[in-house]
């Protein structure tokens, strides 16, 4: 990803949702007559509205001359878009196979039940979204898990509320 | 050209061909599923898979190209077995209801099921599921699909339509909508080439058989069918004729024998149309040559699919299009007025079904601009497909029947009223007949036939030059009338731009929403291949040549309406009847 990209990630939340698409817009107009460059723009967008709702996929599909289905096609492929609100930070817990025999799965039933959601879902004050991951590549800090950029190694249930009580 | 060796036989080939292709063009047959030749090479099915010695894994045949000195092997015990497998991992989430299917012993997996000898079924499993979602024209139950993706391709390349297409992942994938959205909430026109190039019973037109037997039944109806040139031409694929059996007459006495009382020929209403749609474009043409506000070029309006796709993509551009109702709703707001009056028969009953090779017509009748005084002008409109699933049903073997005629008032029709099945024949229906009311002699022509047009891509121009015309038509002295012909909706995008960026040269348009106009059209007979797209479009030309007049000015029956009913062409009445507006709706639906 470009610089470009880096700079627009910014999620604080206090940008309206019309500056949201106006910068949405700008990213369009820069990105629509280079071939292949859907998936970046999708990407960027998303950085900047937060997920991707039908709205927002029919404003791109508008704006770079694309078919929605085709649009629709990429989020719902890739794991990375979401087209439901995400919360401002993303846990991430790992499932792969060294962090689900360490536990992993119970990381993810303690976290359900601390934030009442459900894998996939965002809390209800749109602090939290609660995602798997295959491998974070932390295989030997099994269990492990991510919140946003910072990794979190050998992490028991009973340590995560005092871990989230830092958000 | 290429050597190499399939199934120990040397071969020669061009360079670029496919394995698959190659070996088709020296009789070796691969089976082959998801494959549709010049439409669809994608390689999801993987049943065609070879031996190509050498390669670790086996190949699909349909993707991988020739090369010098390869050694190919389609038909060794691997591969068998192989495409067994594959083929038994294919059906295992498949709804194994093809006793009840509407595509039962039509169904292309059903068929390469036999082909391979499957026999078992070992790992039935969970099913995809999928939804099930009917538009007015369209029906789709994707828990048949088999992800072949021939609609996708129908849908994007061959259309530029595009609101097919793969959704999620893995075990989810579906082909579908964006976000699942319903059919009829979405920019589809209806054009049916997604159910023409299923091959399973995942995509079909929205029956409208059950509604039409019911009519029949209901005695109190009186119960009228009008048949598109494009079935009559098609048709006997379904039952396995030879395809230049000519069946006209032979349909009209089964519809008889199934229960409709009266059977009208739509080709009438061609004529009729090319009447109207001359007028219509000499006065726009006037107007244009005083330098008043008018829209020009004049673009057919006979395909709904077109109508659709330029409601949705090309709003703006609404005015260029002929205000000509398509030929059926012409015949049927004529049967309901015209008709119901000779007859002395309440419009309120009568019923009347329109056999159409296509499924955006399902569509086009439900509009609420095809109504007059309430009444929709046609009340069911079914398929080629569906017409051969009744004649079925009734136990008719239409081999066995004497030839009937054509029912008054709407019989009579000329050769150019049959040319409107093939792409370019309302160009030269509406050129035979605007050339003579001009000028006032007869075409120069013997034999004048616009070049049937098969490639989906092709733009065809046309250049009619008018000398000494008639007084009428004085205005016209000297100019060179500019049309162009374009087949398919992925044609009629580039004539649309152009017209959108004040460029268009043309004053005639030709759109047919399907590649090579009706007799490829959604409602037709599976498959259309380019060999029978050609025969059918043969079938077409020699009815023309048949005929006993061949331009729509001529037809008897019509000069008779105009006298006792309508008047004049473009006159209060055909205004009223005949002509009708469109609706914006924007590529989302956001201006309906």
């Amino acid at each position: 990803m470009n610089c470009e990209a880096i700079k627009d990630q910014c999620c604080c939340g206090e940008e309206s949702d019309q500056q949201k698409y106006i910068r949405i817009a700008e990213i369009i107009d820069n990105y629509k007559n280079r071939e292949g460059s859907l998936t970046q723009v999708l990407y960027i967008s998303q950085t900047i509205y937060g997920y991707l709702p039908l709205e927002l996929q029919i404003f791109i599909a508008k704006g770079m001359d694309t078919p929605l289905a085709e649009v629709s096609g990429i989020i719902t492929f890739s794991n990375f878009f979401s087209t439901q609100p995400r919360g401002n930070h993303t846990i991430k817990v790992c499932m792969g196979t060294a962090c689900y025999v360490r536990g992993g799965k119970k990381l993810v039933d303690r976290l359900e039940n601390i934030l009442s959601i459900q894998v996939g879902e965002t809390s209800e004050d749109r602090k939290y979204s609660l995602e798997v991951a295959q491998c974070l590549g932390a295989c030997g800090l099994a269990p492990a898990m991510m919140i946003d950029e910072v990794l979190y190694k050998q992490v028991s249930p009973d340590r995560l509320k005092a871990i989230l009580a830092k958000y | 050209m290429i050597n190499l060796i399939i199934n120990d036989k040397p071969v020669s080939t061009m360079a670029g061909l496919t394995i698959l292709e190659a070996a088709k063009q020296n009789k070796i047959d691969i089976p082959n599923l998801c494959n549709l030749e010049g439409v669809h090479k994608f390689g999801a099915c993987r049943l065609c898979v070879v031996e190509v010695e050498g390669s670790k894994n086996l190949q699909a045949s349909c993707m991988v190209q020739v090369s010098e000195g390869m050694v190919v092997h389609t038909n060794t015990d691997n591969v068998r077995k192989v495409r067994k497998n594959l083929f038994e991992l294919m059906i295992s989430n498949h709804p194994q209801d093809c006793l009840h299917c509407e595509r039962n012993l039509k169904c292309e997996l059903q068929a390469m099921g036999k082909r391979l000898g499957v026999t078992q079924d070992r790992f039935a499993g969970q099913s995809s599921g999928g939804t099930n979602d009917s538009s007015p024209a369209i029906t789709r139950d994707m828990a048949k699909c088999i992800l072949c993706r021939r609609c996708v391709t129908a849908c994007n390349e061959l259309q530029n339509v595009g609101i097919l297409n793969a959704q999620n992942r893995g075990f989810e994938t579906v082909v579908g909508t964006a976000m699942e959205l319903p059919l009829n909430t979405v920019n589809c026109t209806y054009c049916g080439q997604c159910t023409a190039v299923c091959p399973v019973g995942a995509l079909k037109e929205t029956d409208a058989l059950q509604s039409v037997w019911e009519a029949i039944n209901d005695k109190s109806k009186r119960v009228i069918v009008q048949v598109d040139p494009a079935v009559r031409v098609a048709i006997g694929e379904e039952f396995g004729y030879a395809s230049e059996t000519q069946l006209t007459g032979q349909l009209i006495a089964g519809l008889r024998e199934i229960g409709f009382n009266d059977v009208f020929d739509t080709n009438f209403a061609a004529d009729l149309s090319v009447i109207e749609a001359s007028t219509e474009f000499l006065t726009r043409m006037k107007h244009s040559l005083d330098s008043l506000e008018v829209s020009l070029p004049v673009m057919t309006s006979c395909s709904p699919a077109l109508i659709k796709y330029v409601e949705h993509n090309y709003p703006e551009r609404l005015d260029n299009l002929s205000t000509c109702k398509s030929p059926h709703t012409m015949l049927g707001a004529l049967a309901k007025s015209y008709y119901a009056e000779t007859i002395k028969v309440d419009p309120q009953d009568m019923y009347v079904v329109s056999i159409m090779p296509c499924t955006a017509k399902k569509f086009e009748i439900s509009r609420p601009e095809m109504k007059n005084n309430g009444l929709p002008n046609v009340d069911a409109v079914l398929t080629t497909r569906e017409l051969a699933r009744m004649i079925k049903e009734a136990g008719i073997d239409l081999r066995n029947l004497d030839e009937g005629q054509f029912d008054q008032p709407f019989t009579r029709s000329s050769g150019a009223a049959e040319l409107f099945g093939v792409s370019g024949g309302v160009m030269e229906a509406t050129i035979r007949t605007i050339y003579e009311r001009v000028t006032g002699r007869e075409l120069p022509f013997s034999t004048l036939q616009v070049t049937p047009m098969i490639e989906a891509d092709q733009i065809q121009d046309i250049e009619l030059r008018l000398d000494n015309p008639v007084e009428a038509f004085q205005f016209l002295e000297g100019v060179t009338l500019k049309g162009a012909v374009a087949s398919g909706l992925r044609g009629a995008k580039i004539l649309l731009d152009q017209i959108s960026k004040g460029e268009s040269p043309y004053h005639f348009i030709e759109v047919m929403g399907c590649p090579g106009g009706c007799i490829s059209g959604g409602g037709q007979p599976r498959p259309t291949t380019p060999e029978i797209r050609q025969q059918r479009c043969l079938a077409i030309y020699q009815e023309d040549e048949g005929k006993a007049f061949r331009k729509a000015h001529e037809n008897m029956d019509v000069i008779e309406l105009y006298k006792d009913f309508l008047k004049e062409p473009n006159g209060q009445k055909s205004q009223d009847l005949l002509h009708t507006h469109y609706t914006k709706r924007g590529k989302f639906n956001e201006l309906s």
